[in-house]
């Protein structure tokens, strides 16, 4: 496989260092999804996204128009925009809010109409600072175009749409988390069941809440029409996606590529993309999907960039974000980092995963320092496996959300992947990477 | 005895009911619809252990201890069992290895963070997480690192500390403060492991509700200054028994150690308490410990008060009143208080003065209730049928203030939307927030309002003729309780009176008192007020009935506590005027609102018997002293405001030489030459239950049987009484399933047996309702109240509006030491506007003149009272005097004018 001639559909207008404003964005096109939208009905709107097969690009990478459809038996009242990127090593979305923020909110119109709400929120993650101006700044600018508010474009249909900045808090980037927070209060994750945002979502009404890049598909898939997109991919993994590469590669940054067409090895190796390791190490290992999916060692890197591919294999795509480890990596200190943080963000609601990030975290860091025991680790074991019994993919959990069965990821692959290196570290005393 | 233990959950014989059946560990059980799977299993019989669920709040999921395997479409998986609604055909399993393995790895994790502090630790002996860890959770600890640190215990109020490093974050006191109190004033903050509870800067928990958190709290998180440090839970007896700090009759645990009161926790008592309890319920027994009580009998001797013999005091004491007697009759003894007294001293007493000394003066209100025969007279409701009513009409004080548990009740019925509330008041209250008519009227105006609102006049000036009309639609679209109280001191309860007997004439309409002190609706029905005998029964028509069982009854209605202490003051002219007083444990200077009336009554006596256990103005003014035993320390019955009688338990051993109240009486009656042939508490009850025709009925074995655990409500109609349908909270009332109820043992033979119908509820034989054999018929209906008319004032006068604080400086709160510190000053509250007319603002102090004194006080803004109305709170220092010193009980409403100094 090699890198595809696939369309860029959302880093288009990109590279133009004024892409983030109205004029440049008219000027590439912005809104005449829109408009095109606004002849058609809603549900000509949701059927074309239905045609795109488009999966949710937040990480759980359900089908957005199957999500619409389910909510389009019954009215919905808001629709939520999920742009709290919080996770280490993702920062996709970070690059749509911050250079495409028409884009943004013309998929969000786009998606109000085709679920004829009148009301959509935007949260985003409240340490994108230039991002929230960017996105605030272009909803004025819609707003005094007509393309967002009340008779779009002349159409009847109104839309407001709220831009919200988060509060710091990683675990708001759930989604009922992100509607508890949305609403003023604390952001602790709701209980599903019943709290599925479909049936009961923000202030109790039935909501759609969608990933940015998601949102940002939209106008695109509009005006070529669903197939055009579904005809990129293979099986459900239509489309081209943001990969986020991190870590260790000479290139590291936001690349669009071709769903399940391309690799991971093009992704980190091809010239035009990552590059290759750098410094000329050898791959050790790399997290396909955010530092919450399980790792892949380097003979799994031939695999496609494809959703059911890579979830066959025992881990996920999810939001996107592609972390490469060289030889010089520690497994156990890059493990324990990834714990650290889940136990800094660990909301601290439920008891398995306030309690077993801390615990988790205190373990790695006395192997990482040198004070690790014979059973540490099938005590790190079995602790996780108390969080997400049978450690199996995708996980089960003890805990209200999935921040819980994200935590033992990172361990249960370093161990079962670098055993010797935790022995190693055990019995020497320290870590042989210094 | 061999019973329903007092902290068990229901039943088990409820296990069979249900809608539908769902499969338990292999083997079928019924669930009923909209029930969580926990408490479900918990009635099959099957104990699933939690933290956070509490069956009196919503479940939240957050411990995780609780969870089960269901099987659902996708096969058997982990659930909280305190989140999951059981369904019909659910297969549950909550003993697999996977299950024990998840509640394994909860406790470890719990126990994480958690200090293993037990030795030093006040939950130790009584920890839920202590006994879950040792029944449910690992062998032996696999955690070796450093656990999470905070500074040790914080307050987080006056009367509770917060050892954050016990907290498992289970969130039931944020919960209990949000849901039940309605006062979010504690909530987690920071995040992770590192979560704490914590109060809002400069926002201490404030709470009157406050020791509920401590008492469901799974861990030593949180405790109360009272009882920290002071004893093991093992070393700790305990009784049922019930509260009587206020009239709403909470079931209670009493605990001591050493003779000492330790502790007081919440029963779940599912037509009364719903296992809460107010902080002053709970602390005020330190007021029992206290070491200044009474506890000698003293008679005063060239001035002095000198310890004796009973015997001497008890001799003193008859001699003075007979002297009394000799003087000016009967009628020159007036007797006031009793709220304190157990129905069974009350009784005795009521005997005493009517049937021995043959003086109807005698008034256990003092000067802050209402009329006897109007609140024995109307129909009435218990507090389960308010909390449910469709309309209830709050013509009462602040019942935040006045009883506490009955505004959680109403608030909690309230919040759910099932019931509207409609309040006719001169100032807000705790409660007027959630109300669908708030009807704001001017002191005075109170009978003009109920007539606006029953249709029979015009409203009233300045009521919302909006919120009114509201008001009537209410009215008028399903039962309708009136709880009625006093909206305030300073007006005529007599008004009060008229405007309920004004709204007695609603359709279907019940009462439900809302009188605050102790036992006083035992005391009423005892007969201790004037124009009533024992079992509700007016003068007349019961006079005959008591002559012949006690030998003689008052000629003539006597005085009220207004009319005794302005008799014995010296006021008017009348040829009967009051000498000698008998106080039962009152302290007019104190519980009388009219400060001055009472001070001169109490001046103006000759002769004063104190019957107290507690120093004070009474003490001082005695000629003779009667110590009396304290709630506590003594066994008996109360009556609470909807009539439930209940046992209260004797927990302690009287200190000194303190006597039961009702032994007091049998003895001062054979000192006065009159035997009254009582040799035993149980045979005063017996002759109560003979003699009261509200009473009729309920036996000691009526009492004593294990379905009257919450009591019975007079008069007894035998009506069917089911089962507790909420199971208690196990975890949150420690030790309680070992607390022994008191009372007679059974006797072979005589124990009232229920007989449980086919549809499992339990019917007993059929009362009297009071009725029958020859006894007099208890008051019905009302008693044609015709309140003084109040004048129109001038524009320059404002009208004074008097409330009650929970914490004032009463007797309890004075005696316990932790919350004395919780009185603080109630300035003279003033419109805004008026403020600004006066050119002075929050924090100036203004002159107030009133008919009869001049004083000076602070005042504060407050925007929720109309113009030309003022406001302030009984019994708490304001400026140099308390509002006691402005209110004059003879008039009907207090007018005064406001200068700058």
């Amino acid at each position: 496989m090699a890198v595809t001639d696939a369309p860029r559909i959302v880093t288009a207008r990109i590279d133009h260092p004024d892409s983030y404003t109205l004029e440049r964005a008219l000027a590439t096109g912005a809104y005449e999804g829109l408009r095109k939208a606004l002849t058609m009905t809603p549900e000509a709107v949701a059927a074309e996204v239905d045609a795109a097969s488009l999966l949710g690009r937040g990480g759980a990478g359900f089908p957005a128009g199957r999500k619409w459809a389910m909510l389009r038996q019954s009215p919905v009242t808001y629709l939520v925009v999920n742009g709290d990127e919080s996770e280490p090593a993702t920062f996709k979305d970070h690059l749509l809010v911050e250079r495409d923020p028409h884009q943004l909110i013309e998929g969000v119109v786009i998606a109000a109409y085709a679920l004829q709400v009148t009301r959509a929120f935007i949260f985003l993650r409240g340490e994108f600072a230039l991002g929230l101006e960017r996105v605030q700044a272009a909803l004025n600018e819609a707003y005094a175009h007509g393309a967002v508010g009340a008779d779009i474009f002349g159409s009847g249909f109104s839309v407001d749409i709220v831009v919200h900045p988060g509060a710091g808090a990683y675990i708001c980037g759930e989604e009922t988390s992100l509607l508890e927070s949305l609403e003023g209060k604390r952001g602790f994750p709701r209980i599903k069941p019943p709290f599925f945002p479909a049936a009961i979502g923000l202030y109790g009404e039935p909501t759609v809440v969608n990933n940015v890049e998601t949102m940002s598909n939209l106008p695109w898939i509009v005006t070529n029409g669903g197939a055009a997109f579904a005809a990129l991919g293979e099986g459900r993994s239509t489309g081209t996606r943001l990969f986020a590469l991190a870590g260790h590669v000479r290139n590291p940054g936001v690349y669009e590529l071709e769903m399940a067409k391309t690799t991971f090895a093009d992704l980190i190796n091809a010239p035009v993309l990552g590059g290759g390791v750098r410094h000329g190490r050898e791959l050790k290992a790399f997290i396909p999907g955010g530092v919450s999916a399980p790792w892949f060692g380097p003979d799994q890197i031939d695999l496609p960039l494809g959703q059911d591919e890579v979830g066959a294999a025992g881990s996920m795509l999810g939001s996107g974000s592609v972390v490469v480890m060289d030889d010089h990596t520690c497994a156990v200190r890059a493990s324990w980092r990834i714990t650290k943080f889940f136990s800094r963000e660990s909301c601290g609601q439920c008891t398995p995963c306030r309690e077993g990030s801390g615990w988790l975290e205190r373990i790695m860091e006395r192997i990482e320092t040198g004070r690790g025991r014979p059973d540490d680790l099938d005590l790190l074991l079995d602790a996780c496996d108390n969080i997400a019994p049978g450690l199996t993919w995708p996980p089960q959990q003890t805990t209200i959300c999935v921040l819980g069965p994200s935590i033992p990821s990172s361990i249960h692959s370093a161990i079962t992947m670098f055993r010797d290196e935790f022995l190693t570290h055990i019995k020497e005393g320290g870590c042989p990477h210094g | 005895m061999a019973e329903q233990p007092a902290g068990a959950p229901a039943a088990p014989t409820d296990a069979t009911e249900g809608d539908f059946t769902f499969t338990l560990n292999g083997r079928p059980a019924r669930g009923r619809k909209g029930e969580m799977l926990i408490a479900a299993a918990e009635r099959a019989g099957v104990f699933i252990p939690r933290f956070c669920y509490h069956p009196r709040m919503k479940s939240v999921g957050v411990c995780r201890m609780c969870l089960v395997e269901v099987t659902g479409p996708r096969g058997a998986a982990l659930q909280p069992s305190c989140y999951l609604e059981v369904t019909e055909g659910m297969e549950v399993v909550t003993d697999s290895p996977k299950v024990k393995k998840a509640q394994d790895g909860v406790l470890e994790f719990l126990l994480v963070n958690h200090p293993l502090d037990c030795p030093v630790c006040d939950k130790g002996g009584e920890c839920p997480l202590q006994d879950q860890t040792l029944a449910y959770g690992p062998g032996e600890s696999r955690f070796v690192e450093e656990k999470r640190h905070f500074e040790k215990p914080i307050p987080i109020s006056d009367l509770v500390l917060l050892d954050r490093e016990r907290c498992i974050q289970c969130s039931r006191c944020t919960r209990f403060a949000a849901e039940v109190a309605g006062e979010a004033q504690i909530d987690f903050s920071g995040r992770g492991e590192m979560i704490e509870v914590s109060t809002f800067p400069d926002e201490p928990f404030s709470s009157y509700f406050s020791g509920n958190t401590v008492q469901i709290c799974p861990v030593g998180a949180l405790t109360a200054v009272p009882y920290r440090f002071t004893a093991r839970p093992w070393d700790l007896d305990q009784v049922e028994s019930t509260c009587t700090t206020c009239a709403m009759g909470c079931r209670v645990a009493v605990q001591s150690s050493a003779n000492r009161l330790t502790r007081i926790l919440g029963i779940d008592s599912e037509p009364v308490n719903h296992g809460w309890l107010c902080d002053k319920g709970r602390f005020a027994f330190e007021s029992v410990n206290a070491e200044d009580r009474i506890t000698q009998p003293m008679v005063r001797r060239d001035g002095e008060l000198v310890p004796t013999t009973w015997s001497e005091a008890l001799d003193q004491a008859a001699a003075g009143l007979r002297r009394a007697m000799t003087d000016g009759g009967p009628e020159a003894i007036g007797v006031l208080g009793g709220a304190r007294l157990t129905n069974e001293g009350a009784y005795l007493w009521a005997r005493l003065a009517k049937g021995v000394i043959g003086t109807d003066s005698v008034d256990a209100q003092l000067g802050d209730g209402l009329p006897a025969e109007t609140v024995l007279g109307l129909p009435r409701a218990t507090i389960a049928e308010a909390a449910s009513a469709a309309t209830v009409v709050l013509l009462c004080g602040d019942l935040r203030e006045e009883l506490p548990v009955a505004f959680l009740r109403l608030r909690a019925a309230a919040v759910d939307g099932t019931t509207a509330l409609v309040e006719l008041a001169p100032q807000r209250s705790a409660l007027t927030p959630l109300t669908t008519s708030f009807l704001q009227y001017r002191p005075g105006d109170v009978v003009e309002l109920a007539r606006a609102l029953t249709g029979t006049g015009g409203p009233p000036q300045g009521v919302d003729a909006g919120a009114l009309e509201s008001a009537r639609q209410h009215l008028g679209s399903g039962d309708v309780v009136v709880v009625l109280g006093r909206p305030s001191l300073a007006e005529d309860g007599a008004m009060v009176a008229e405007a309920a007997e004004v709204l007695a004439g609603l359709p279907g309409v019940r009462f439900l008192s809302a009188l605050r002190r102790g036992n006083i609706h035992g005391a009423l029905d005892m007969g201790l007020a004037p124009g009533v005998l024992p079992g509700r029964v007016g003068l007349e028509e019961g006079g005959a009935w008591f002559e012949r069982a006690w030998g003689s009854v008052p000629a003539r209605r006597g005085r009220d506590c207004t009319g005794i202490l302005s008799s014995a003051a010296g006021a008017g002219d009348d040829e009967s005027r009051v000498t000698a007083l008998v106080l039962l444990g009152s302290e007019p200077s104190v519980d009388v609102p009219d400060r001055d009336l009472a001070r001169r009554g109490l001046g103006g006596a000759s002769f004063v018997v104190a019957v107290t256990s507690s120093p004070g103005e009474a003490v001082d003014r005695a000629d003779v002293v009667l110590p009396a035993a304290e709630a506590h320390e003594r066994p008996g019955t109360t009556t609470n405001i909807e009539g439930r009688v209940s046992r209260v338990a004797q927990k302690l051993v009287p200190p000194g030489q303190a006597w039961p109240d009702w032994m007091i009486a049998s003895e001062l009656a054979r000192y006065m030459g009159s035997d009254m042939g009582i040799d035993s508490m149980a045979a005063v009850w017996a002759e109560i239950e003979r003699l009261a025709p509200a009473y009729a009925g309920i036996t000691a074995d009526v009492l004593d049987a294990p379905w009257a655990r919450d009591g019975v409500v007079a008069p007894f109609a035998g009506a069917p009484v089911s089962q507790a349908a909420v199971p208690l909270d196990p975890i949150a009332v420690p030790g309680v399933e070992s607390v022994e109820r008191q009372g007679a043992p059974p006797r072979a033979g005589s124990a009232v047996t229920p007989t449980a119908g086919p549809d499992g509820q339990v019917t007993v034989e059929q009362g009297t309702g009071g009725q029958g054999e020859g006894r007099p018929p208890v008051l019905a209906g009302p008693a044609g109240i015709n309140a003084p008319h109040v004048a129109p004032t001038d524009s320059y006068s404002f009208r004074l509006v008097v409330g009650r604080t929970l914490y004032d400086g009463g007797t309890a709160v004075a005696m316990s030491e932790a919350l004395t510190p919780l009185v603080t000053s109630a300035p003279l509250r003033v419109n805004p506007h008026d403020l600004d007319d006066l050119g002075i603002t929050t924090g100036d102090l203004v002159r107030v003149r009133t008919a009869r004194d001049s004083v000076v006080v602070p005042v504060a803004a407050d925007p929720g009272l109309a113009r030309k109305v003022v406001a302030t709170e009984l019994n708490v220092p304001f400026g140099d005097v308390t509002a006691g010193d402005l209110i004059d009980a003879t008039s009907p409403v207090v007018e005064l004018r406001l200068e700058t100094p």
